[in-house]
């Protein structure tokens, strides 16, 4: 055989590797083999790169290239080590933007070495400019998201700015219009870096007006766009690879996408262009909780758990902020040592990314047999004596069921209006997302506890030990 | 259904489906004198979306975030192109984007399957 055929077969390999790497991740059981699988598919598809014939040509290259995998490779461990779990979703947002910026990078460098057909649409050039752009709204967007995540003062709140939707068509069909021009006119190498420039704007746009529980939806769509950007530069390099480890990628975060979007009940198109907010119609904060909302104290709530047997827990965005993750690991084992059976119930858009709450959790060492899906624990609900929300609002919302106008309407929810108590700690009244009051709040079976997470659950095992 | 019964199946499907799609490659190849032809290259792409699309229909919600970082790395398989950019590559703005690139999606590769493994330790580490 010769070197092209054993390339050849060895990105094949890889991309075998991928694909049951990629299944194994879909598995608990199989789960840390599946990615070490896809560690060792990539690790095979760089050996085979190396020894690709235009690189042994210019031995030179070779330190350019080690160079580049040490500071990189560097750079990602220690990022990746160093990272807490609770700042995973901006750590995941920053390497996807990396990802689509080397897509950008990669197409640039192969269209300006590239001798474009001329006369004729040369498919390279098309791909190349997708993408160029597909990986520069990747990378914007992904930045932006991760300050957002980060919490950064400048991004708390969407930068607002009139037109957003006509701006961001205008920037689209931009975009578009460069691609066509530039498809034309392979020679002007201005037009794709022009055309990065709009992408990179667009990224940002897109992403800006974007924020809270919308956030697992938009880091699984730039999951989606990264690999779909791979997979453009895999039709640039003519790699098969890349096109499909690309594809994999883009049809996995396109499910993920999927998935929050039926969590949370809206379409796609309306998380990422519909405004969410109050109506008209919405009734006031002073209409749904004057005079009705009870709080308590830690001791008064401790007196709930005498001769309960059953509590739910449902962690909520709050949870994460507050790091409470190991005090409610303490709470559950306390409960648990005087015989109470003890669950957590996940909203899939809890948190700031797609499994967020049972990252977490399982960093604290709770069984991931004890975190229920909405299907399995909103039957068990009308048994439960207690049920404790943690920093958690709309996924708790009654209104999603009862009211057809509100914002959330038809979203499921964790039902623990049903519970016997319910125990809602929360640091104040502030609505969530959505930005509507919670009917749960002034339930008769509600009680707040006014605090941050942490120190709530702290002072509720101090509480029940005395 | 039973899920364990259906993967399997799935499973040797999707690669079937790659296997082919590489035979189709690699014929083309043989004919043509630049890479993999744009039709080839085509019909990989359909192919693999559906592989894609069939092994991840069903995943526990647990496994959400390591699922969004492991394919995460995945996509930094641009690597490859970044390797050939830099090391190959002619001229300094040339060479200076393809080390860039190659930094990039190393931090994208090296991250992306280190940050999977600490996540997923923690999830095995109770057992």
């Amino acid at each position: 055989m010769d070197r092209e055929s054993i390339i050849t077969l060895a990105y094949l390999v890889a991309s075998v590797c991928f694909i049951f790497g990629l299944k194994g991740l879909t598995h608990p059981r199989t789960a840390v083999a599946g990615n070490l699988l896809g560690a060792i598919g990539m690790a095979v598809a760089i050996l085979a790169t190396l020894a690709q014939p235009q690189l042994v040509e210019h031995p030179q290259g070779y330190a350019l290239v080690a160079g580049g995998f040490l500071v990189g490779g560097v750079a990602g461990a220690i990022s990746a080590l160093r990272v807490p779990m609770t700042a995973m979703p901006q750590m995941v947002a920053l390497f996807n933007g990396f990802g689509g910026a080397a897509s950008t990078l990669v197409a640039g460098v192969e269209l300006v070495q590239h001798q474009p057909i001329v006369g004729q649409i040369d498919p390279l050039v098309l791909s190349g400019y997708l993408a160029g752009i597909i990986g520069a709204v990747t990378f914007w967007g992904s930045l932006l998201a991760f300050a957002k995540l980060e919490e950064y003062k400048a991004f708390r709140k969407p930068i607002a700015y009139p037109f957003q939707q006509p701006i961001n068509a205008v920037l689209g069909a931009a975009a578009l219009l460069l691609t066509i021009w530039g498809v034309m006119e392979p020679a002007r190498l201005g037009v794709f870096w022009l055309a990065v420039v709009v992408a990179s704007i667009l990224g940002f746009t897109l992403v800006n007006p974007i924020g809270g529980a919308d956030m697992p939806v938009v880091i699984a769509l730039l999951n989606s766009y990264s690999g779909l950007a791979a997979c453009a530069t895999g039709f640039v390099l003519e790699n098969a690879v890349l096109i499909i480890a690309g594809s994999l990628v883009g049809a996995s975060g396109f499910i993920l996408t999927a998935i929050m979007c039926k969590a949370m009940n809206r379409s796609l198109w309306h998380v990422l262009f519909g405004v969410l907010g109050p109506t008209e119609e919405t009734p006031t904060e002073e209409q749904v909780y004057g005079g009705k909302v009870k709080s308590a104290t830690a001791e008064e709530l401790a007196l709930l758990f005498d001769g309960a047997r059953r509590v739910v827990i449902v962690p909520g965005y709050g949870m994460a902020v507050s790091q409470a993750q190991h005090a409610v690991r303490d709470l559950m084992s306390l409960l648990e040592s005087r015989g109470i059976t003890v669950e957590f119930a996940i909203h899939p858009v809890a948190g700031r990314m797609p499994g967020h709450m049972n990252v977490l959790l399982a960093e604290a060492e709770v069984p991931y047999e004890k975190l229920k899906e909405l299907e399995e624990i909103n039957p068990t609900m009308v048994e439960t004596d207690v049920a404790i929300v943690i920093g958690a609002n709309d996924v708790v919302n009654p209104l999603a069921k009862t009211d057809p106008k509100s914002p959330i309407a038809g979203m499921p929810i964790v039902e623990v209006d049903k519970a016997k108590t319910v125990i809602v700690v929360k640091r104040s009244l502030s609505p969530g997302f959505a930005g509507i009051p919670n009917p749960l709040f002034a339930a008769p079976n509600c009680l707040m506890f006014f605090a941050d997470g942490k120190k709530a659950i702290l002072d509720l095992i101090a509480a029940l030990k005395e | 259904m039973d899920a364990g019964m259906i993967l399997p199946v799935l499973a040797t499907k999707t690669v079937d489906l790659v296997i082919m799609a590489d035979i189709i490659a690699e014929e083309a190849t043989a004919e043509s004198a630049r890479g993999l032809p744009l039709m080839a290259a085509i019909t990989i792409f359909v192919l693999a979306m559906f592989v894609g699309f069939e092994i991840i229909t069903k995943i526990p919600p647990t496994l959400h975030t390591p699922l969004m970082s492991g394919s995460n790395a995945i996509s930094g398989i641009t690597l490859v192109g970044a390797i050939i950019a830099a090391g190959a590559g002619q001229g300094t703005l040339v060479q200076i984007l393809g080390v860039l690139a190659v930094i990039l999606a190393m931090i994208n590769v090296v991250g992306g399957f280190l940050v999977t493994h600490r996540m997923l330790g923690m999830f095995r580490r109770k057992r």
